[in-house]
């Protein structure tokens, strides 16, 4: 029997990474990065945003954004390095870092948002 | 040569294999390689994010002091400047990704092929109302 690939799972949640990242990653960051620290847009303050975050929809909403857009980067850093560098004797080196880094994210974004008070 | 495996045996009838070497930096030589490589740079950008979401939650759980200083680090130059180059990226992922939709989906209506041009326009227009929400939720109102 032929050796089952995970490839198309780890396929699919890098593409499912890449169309949550493209819909809302860029608004975010151009608030939080930009618009808010420069004072361009006034934030929503500590309170509400605290009130926010606390609901179990939102933190659902920012576990699913952290755990599919680090696998979308994992997948595609890793096809970047083997392609980018030609360097085929670190192919597993790259591939643990790289998943390795994802699930670590992962798993600090699901502690984070489990134990938010 | 070293990049065959060790098990290619050269005899009379097979001689040694023809591999030219790729530089590097192949991907500088032409735009269209170019733009390949920084949209798969972008995903570098995508995990800074990340880092910065988990930030900002974890200040907001430690209290208003914690928020209001992770708020002051955002205001630093070379915070700023990070994520002014983190929103070029992103913008050219979601740009490059959503140009891309109509290839990896052929959507048919009614046995006709829906056009390009109706995918990537759908594309947009959700990209915007989506972007009016995440707003809404986070600017004071």
């Amino acid at each position: 029997m032929a050796k089952q690939s995970n490839e198309p799972v780890l396929w699919a949640l890098f593409s499912a990474g890449g169309v949550f990242a493209a819909f809302v990653i860029p608004v975010h960051l151009f608030l939080l990065g930009l618009a808010f620290p420069l004072g361009w847009i006034p934030a929503a303050g500590y309170e509400s945003l605290h009130a926010l975050a606390r609901l179990p929809l939102t933190r659902l909403y920012l576990f699913a954004l952290c755990f599919l857009a680090l696998f979308h980067w994992a997948h595609r850093f890793r096809y970047t390095l083997y392609d980018g560098l030609q360097i085929k004797h670190l192919n597993e080196l790259i591939f643990v870092c790289c998943y390795g880094g994802a699930i670590l994210g992962t798993v600090v974004a699901g502690y984070l948002l489990w134990s938010f008070r | 040569m070293s990049d065959t495996s060790p098990s290619t045996r050269h005899t009379e009838y097979h001689p040694r294999w023809y591999r030219s070497r790729v530089s590097t930096w192949w991907w500088l030589a032409r735009w269209p390689y170019l733009k390949f490589i920084l949209r798969e740079i972008s995903s570098v950008f995508v995990a800074w994010f990340v880092v910065l979401l988990l930030l900002q939650i974890r200040a907001l759980s430690r209290g208003p002091d914690a928020y209001a200083r992770f708020q002051h680090w955002l205001q630093t130059p070379l915070v700023l400047l990070l994520n002014l180059v983190t929103l070029f990226f992103v913008v050219f992922h979601a740009i490059t990704w959503f140009n891309l939709t109509p290839r990896a989906m052929a959507v048919r209506f009614r046995g006709k092929r829906v056009p390009d041009l109706l995918i990537v326009g759908t594309n947009y227009a959700a990209w915007a109302a989506i972007s009016l929400v995440v707003a809404w939720f986070l600017v004071r109102s």
